[in-house]
């Protein structure tokens, strides 16, 4: 699975830093930066999480 | 009909008004019928490469929408969005049928169901229409379609957007439009410039576009060249040509020359020493980071500031962010200030480490390309004016 920001629909709410640090940082405007596109198996609960609780639903997943 | 020998190809017709399609016709003949496989062999075999910035070899594109069903449309992209630009929309004022005819070569081609021809707020919209009243029975009807001339409303899948729903403004990609554009169908978008090579070359063939140029760049393109140059304006020329004999053609420095921006906006600055030592060929730019983009060149005089000129650039392209994307929304508003800061002298020490890492950062974020072109700008403006100006350039800005 890979991880993906929509950067029209993202609006920097942040949740997705929060629950995916390790993938995921802030710029300095708050906006999300991929880190690390390819998630761990560890993670893929966590990070449909993420994209489930993105406000405007910018989180992407692409299985692969 | 007889080729024509030399130079000018696509600004031949160019004179005070628009030339009529029968004037047209008298001087390149009537438009040929090539089947699917006949253009893109005879564009292929000509070498041409898209005149919109991208620089895609323009047979390679036909082949990819060609292979699709159900094309809905073939868009001539007139939006010239590019302030330093001004080819596309001298060819659709002067010459409008000789850019027809490359979209109903197109249309053709691919089997698109409408043509549309896009252009910009004030620009030569009713020649255009004169020029559609005149196209001959039979052939597809084109809707013509105006929109804001802002700096991303010309991007493919804004043009697409607009033809859509009327909003001018980029969508996410993929899906490309010539994958899924007008009515989520494969649309052909083709700026206007290389639509009127392949007008010329369906006529005369490759073998003709080919005597000018070089064989790695075969043919001529249209350049705007503008800034402290005698004869500022549009002109054709080989590819091949050293910079310096085009700044001869264009009448030579109006004044000492410190610096040219080629590409236009989105380009490269190259220092006078390094532009002497160029020609018009993507290998020799290439050498100094550059590229032709939509053949736009700028020439800086040597009594301005640079970093001046680059900040006042950076922060037009920071206004004219589409407004959808946080990083290139903040971002280049970020760099183009602090730019203005270099360039007044107030800037704090290792602003120009702190500009270089936000260009890091914006890089590659927005649904478009317009961050990454602006901090392309920026970078290059760094490497040429920021290890320092004499004191005497400072805040001179040139308009």
């Amino acid at each position: 699975m890979k991880i993906a920001v929509n950067p029209i629909a993202c609006e920097g709410h942040g949740m997705c830093v929060e629950l995916l640090p390790e993938l995921i940082r802030l710029d300095d405007w708050g906006y999300p930066v991929i880190e690390v596109e390819l998630v761990p198996r560890s993670l893929e609960a966590l990070a449909r999480r993420a994209a489930d609780v993105c406000p405007t639903l910018a989180l992407l997943l692409v299985d692969e | 009909m007889s080729p024509p020998a030399g130079l000018p190809r696509l600004l031949a017709g160019v004179g005070r008004g628009m030339e009529s399609r029968a004037a047209h016709e008298r001087r390149h003949g009537p438009l040929p019928t090539l089947s699917t496989t006949g253009l893109i062999e005879v564009v292929e075999h000509s070498g041409l490469r898209g005149r919109g910035g991208a620089d895609f070899p323009t047979a390679a594109k036909l082949r990819a929408v060609a292979a699709r069903r159900k094309v809905s449309a073939v868009v001539v992209n007139g939006s010239e969005t590019e302030p330093a630009s001004s080819k596309d929309v001298t060819l659709l004022k002067h010459v409008p049928h000789l850019v027809l005819d490359g979209a109903m070569l197109c249309a053709h081609a691919v089997d698109a169901e409408a043509v549309f021809v896009r252009m910009s707020e004030g620009q030569a919209v009713r020649n255009v229409e004169t020029a559609i009243a005149e196209r001959p029975a039979g052939e597809l009807p084109i809707a013509l379609v105006v929109g804001p001339d802002r700096y991303v409303a010309g991007e493919e899948s804004a043009v697409v957007h607009q033809l859509e729903s009327g909003v001018a403004k980029p969508t996410l990609t993929p899906p490309r439009p010539y994958e899924k554009g007008y009515r989520n169908r494969p649309t052909l978008i083709q700026n206007v410039e290389t639509l009127a090579q392949i007008g010329l070359i369906a006529r005369y063939g490759p073998a003709w576009y080919r005597q000018l140029g070089t064989d790695e760049d075969p043919g001529t393109a249209l350049l705007t060249v503008s800034g402290a140059v005698v004869n500022p304006g549009v002109y054709e020329m080989s590819f091949g040509t050293p910079l310096h004999a085009l700044i001869d053609a264009v009448g030579g420095p109006r004044e000492p020359l410190q610096a040219v921006l080629v590409g236009g906006y989105f380009g490269n600055w190259l220092s006078i020493e390094d532009a002497w030592h160029t020609r018009l060929a993507r290998e020799s730019l290439r050498e100094h980071g550059a590229s032709l983009g939509a053949g736009v060149l700028i020439a800086l005089p040597a009594r301005v500031s640079g970093l001046a000129e680059s900040a006042r650039i950076a922060s037009y392209l920071a206004d004219q962010s589409a407004g959808q994307c946080g990083p290139c929304i903040y971002g280049l508003r970020a760099i183009a200030d602090a730019m203005q800061e270099l360039a007044d002298g107030s800037a704090a020490p290792g602003t120009v480490e702190q500009i270089r890492r936000w260009c890091g950062e914006v890089d590659g974020r927005g649904a478009c390309h317009h961050p990454n072109g602006a901090v392309r700008f920026v970078l290059s403006s760094l490497r040429l004016f920021a290890a320092g100006e004499p004191a005497s350039r400072r805040r001179r800005q040139y308009a």
